[in-house]
C-alpha cells in the first residue's frame, strides 16, 4: 500500500484531472498501474518518457500521468511516435492503443511500425470491442458475438494481434491479461528495454459492453475467464492447435535481434562520409 | 545539389528551391510518401537531410507522414512534408490536429488536376478552398502561393517562420508548373535570410501553463524531453492542455486560435503589384498563372491599355485590405485561375459591389497563357 501511495504521488498528475473517465471495473487502471510500476522499476526519468495514445478509452490514459504526453488521432499514434523517436532518439517512446485503434483504423501503421522496427513500445489494450462508442464489433471480436453493430452475430473472423506483429517483423511480442498483472508488468518492462519495436498485447475486460454481450456479469467473472483460459506460451507450444482454440496464449512470443531503424539511421553519416 | 557560391546564377527547379529554402529555414525533419508531382521534393530531402544532420523518413502513407512530422516538431525539430491533391486530402485530419494542438509544421501541396486521381502530371489550382476548409471544424489557416522558383525558396522560408511564430501548420500551395519549371535564379544569401524559431518557455517547469495566453495569443512551446512535461491533445482543452467541455474554457481557446493570427492580418499582406495604380482593369492572380498575367499586362501596356496585376503571395488569410484597395481603384477586376473559380469567390465576397469582378477559369490541365489573359482583357476593356 505504501508503495502504491508513493507511485500515485510520483506519477499521477495532481492537477484537476480526476476522477478519470473510465467505468467502475475497467481494466485500464490495472494496465496503467503495471505500466507505472515497470517504468519506476527501470528508474527512467519522467522527463525522458513520452506516452502517446490514439482514440478510445485507452486514449485517455496518458492524460493522467506526469510524463510528456500526447493524445493523437484515431489509429495514428504510432506515426507520431515514429516522428518523436527519430527527432530525439534519447526519449523512451511508449504508445498505448486499443484494438480498434491499433489494428482496424491503424492497422497499416501497426504493421509498418513493426516492419520498420523503430525503437517504440506499443501496448495494445485488447478489450475486443469499441467501448468508447458503445460496444460495436472490432477486429478482435470473436466470431458470432452479438454486439451493438452485429445484432445477428459477428460474421467476421478476429485478428490475432500478436501473430500479426510477429509476421510483420516486431523485435519483441508478448501477451498478458488484466488478470495476470505481474506478468503484464514484466512484459511491459521487457518491451521497453528491448531495442526495436515491441508489442505488448493485454487482453482486458470491458464489463460495461463486452462483458454484457458475453453474458458475464462482473469484472471478477471476466478475469476468472481470463485465468481459466490462459495458457503459457511454453505450454502452448506443446499443445495441439485444436486444443488452443479459444485459449489466450500468454508470455513472450517473439524476442529477436533484427535491424533497428534508429540505429541504422545513426550509421548514415558514416556511409555518406565514405561516399 | 551542389553548394551554391554567393551571388551565383543557378539553374534551379522549383522543387529544388523549396528544399533549399526549407534547409535554410532550419528544417531538420521530413516525412513523406511518393506522389506526382511532389516526389522531387521528397527525393531531394532524402539526399540532403542526412547530410545536414536531419532526419528523412518515407512513411507508409500521407496520414502517417504528417503524423510523423507533427511528432518530430513536438520533439523540437522544424518539420515538413510535401504532397499533391490525393495526399493532401489524406492529411486534412492531421492538419486540424496541428491547428488544435498548435504544433508548427509546413505542408507543401504541389497542386495537380483533380478531383480524385485526376491529372497527376498536369497543372491545376483546385486546392485553394481545401487548404482553407479541408480540415473539419473552425480553424485558422495560413497558406502561401509561390509563382516562381525564387518565390518558392522565399516562401518556404517564410512558411517555416510563420509556423514557428504562430504555432500553426502552414500550407504552401505550389502548383505543378512552379514546382517543375527550371529557371536561372539568384537565391538570397544566407546572411540575408531571416529565420524565426518558436518561443521556448523562460519560466521554470513548475510554473509553466502550456496553453495560457501570454498576451500575444501564442503560448511558449517546450520540446518533449526538455523537462517541461505537458499534455498535448486534439481534444478541446483548457490552458493546461487537459480535455474540457466547459464552455468558459472552450470559447477562449477557440477565440485565441483565431485571434493569434487575425491580430496580425496587416503583417500578412504579401503581394507584388505591377502597373496597378492607374489601371482600369486589374488582374488578381497567384501561382504560375500570375506569371502569365504579368506577361499579359506587359503586352497590354505596350498596346496602350491601362491594365495592372496584383499578385497574391498569401492566399489565406485572404488579404481583404489589399484586395479591397484595388477593387475600389479599378473599374474591373479579372481573376484568372486554374479552377472553376475558388479565389474569385473570395474577391467577390469582399467586393461589396465596388467594381465588376470577372473570373477566367481553365481546367484542362494546361496553363492559362498570356495570350488568353490578354484577349480577355481586350474583351473587357
Amino acid at each position: 500500500m505504501k508503495e502504491t501511495t508513493h507511485l500515485i504521488h510520483k506519477y499521477l498528475r495532481s492537477s484537476k484531472r480526476f476522477p478519470h473517465i473510465w467505468c467502475p471495473g475497467c481494466g485500464n487502471g490495472i494496465i496503467l498501474g503495471a505500466l507505472i510500476r515497470a517504468i519506476d522499476r527501470a528508474g527512467y526519468s519522467k522527463d525522458d518518457i513520452v506516452l502517446i495514445s490514439g482514440i478510445g478509452c485507452s486514449g485517455r490514459l496518458p492524460t493522467y500521468v506526469d510524463f510528456n504526453t500526447l493524445h493523437t488521432t484515431h489509429g495514428r499514434a504510432l506515426t507520431f511516435a515514429t516522428g518523436i523517436k527519430l527527432a530525439n532518439p534519447r526519449l523512451k517512446v511508449i504508445v498505448v492503443m486499443g484494438d480498434g485503434d491499433a489494428v482496424a483504423i491503424g492497422g497499416n501503421h501497426f504493421i509498418h511500425a513493426a516492419r520498420r522496427n523503430v525503437d517504440i513500445t506499443a501496448i495494445v489494450i485488447n478489450n475486443q470491442t469499441y467501448a468508447m462508442t458503445g460496444g460495436q464489433s472490432s477486429p478482435t471480436t470473436p466470431y458470432r458475438t452479438v454486439t451493438a453493430s452485429t445484432p445477428w452475430g459477428n460474421l467476421e473472423t478476429p485478428f490475432d494481434i500478436c501473430e500479426l506483429a510477429a509476421v510483420a517483423g516486431a523485435a519483441f511480442v508478448g501477451r498478458s491479461t488484466t488478470y495476470h498483472a505481474r506478468l503484464l508488468e514484466k512484459m511491459i518492462s521487457n518491451g521497453i528495454e528491448k531495442r526495436g519495436f515491441a508489442v505488448v498485447e493485454v487482453i482486458s475486460h470491458c464489463v460495461t459492453y463486452f462483458g454484457k454481450q458475453m453474458r458475464m456479469k462482473s469484472p471478477v467473472e471476466m478475469m476468472e475467464w481470463q485465468r481459466d483460459n490462459a495458457i503459457k506460451v511454453e505450454d502452448a507450444r506443446k499443445t495441439e492447435e485444436d486444443e488452443l482454440r479459444g485459449k489466450i496464449v500468454i508470455g513472450t512470443i517473439v524476442d529477436r535481434e533484427t535491424p533497428v531503424f534508429d540505429d541504422e539511421y545513426m550509421k548514415l553519416p558514416g556511409i555518406i562520409h565514405k561516399g | 545539389m551542389k553548394k551554391q557560391k554567393s551571388r551565383e546564377l543557378t539553374l534551379l527547379q522549383g522543387s529544388e528551391a523549396c528544399v533549399r529554402g526549407a534547409l535554410a529555414a532550419g528544417c531538420r525533419f521530413y516525412a513523406g510518401y511518393p506522389i506526382t508531382p511532389a516526389t522531387d521534393i521528397m527525393e531531394l530531402m532524402s539526399r540532403e537531410l542526412p547530410r545536414a544532420g536531419g532526419v528523412f523518413i518515407q512513411m507508409e502513407d500521407e496520414i502517417a507522414s504528417l503524423g510523423a512530422v507533427i511528432g518530430a516538431s513536438l520533439a523540437g525539430l522544424k518539420s515538413m512534408t510535401a504532397t499533391s491533391g490525393p495526399g493532401f486530402s489524406l492529411m486534412q485530419e492531421h492538419i486540424g490536429f496541428a491547428c488544435m494542438a498548435e504544433v508548427p509544421c509546413v505542408i507543401v501541396d504541389v497542386m495537380r488536376g483533380g478531383p480524385s486521381t485526376g491529372l497527376p502530371t498536369l497543372l491545376a489550382q483546385g486546392d485553394v478552398m481545401q487548404a482553407r476548409w479541408g480540415a473539419h471544424g473552425d480553424h485558422p489557416t495560413i497558406a502561401l502561393a509561390p509563382s516562381s522558383t525564387v518565390e518558392f525558396f522565399e516562401l518556404t522560408v517564410q512558411a517555416f517562420n510563420l509556423s514557428e511564430r504562430y504555432r500553426t501548420p502552414v500550407i504552401l500551395l505550389a502548383d505543378e508548373v512552379v514546382a517543375h519549371t527550371r529557371e536561372s535564379v539568384i537565391l538570397p544569401q544566407k546572411r540575408n535570410i531571416q529565420v524565426e524559431d518558436r518561443q521556448s518557455p523562460t519560466i521554470p517547469p513548475e510554473w509553466y501553463v502550456p496553453y495560457a495566453d501570454p498576451g500575444t495569443g501564442v503560448p511558449a512551446m517546450p520540446d518533449f524531453g526538455s523537462g517541461y512535461r505537458y499534455h498535448v491533445t486534439g481534444l478541446t482543452h483548457d490552458t493546461y492542455g487537459y480535455p474540457t467541455t466547459r464552455s468558459d474554457e472552450v470559447e477562449p481557446l477557440m477565440r485565441r486560435l483565431f485571434s493569434k493570427i487575425s491580430r496580425d492580418f496587416d503583417l500578412l499582406q504579401w503581394f507584388d503589384s505591377y502597373d496597378v495604380e492607374d489601371a482600369r482593369i486589374n488582374i488578381i492572380a497567384y501561382g504560375s498563372v500570375a506569371r502569365s498575367a504579368q506577361h499579359a499586362v506587359r503586352e497590354g501596356r505596350e498596346k496602350g491599355m491601362k491594365v495592372g496585376l496584383l499578385k497574391l503571395k498569401v492566399i489565406w488569410p485572404f488579404m481583404r485590405r489589399t484586395v479591397m484597395r484595388y477593387l475600389s481603384s479599378s473599374e474591373k477586376v479579372l481573376v484568372p485561375e486554374m479552377n472553376m473559380g475558388q479565389l474569385s469567390r473570395e474577391v467577390k465576397r469582399v467586393n461589396q459591389s465596388k467594381c465588376q469582378v470577372i473570373s477566367l477559369n481553365k481546367v484542362d490541365g494546361t496553363l492559362i497563357t498570356p495570350g488568353e489573359i490578354l484577349s480577355k482583357l481586350e474583351e473587357l476593356y
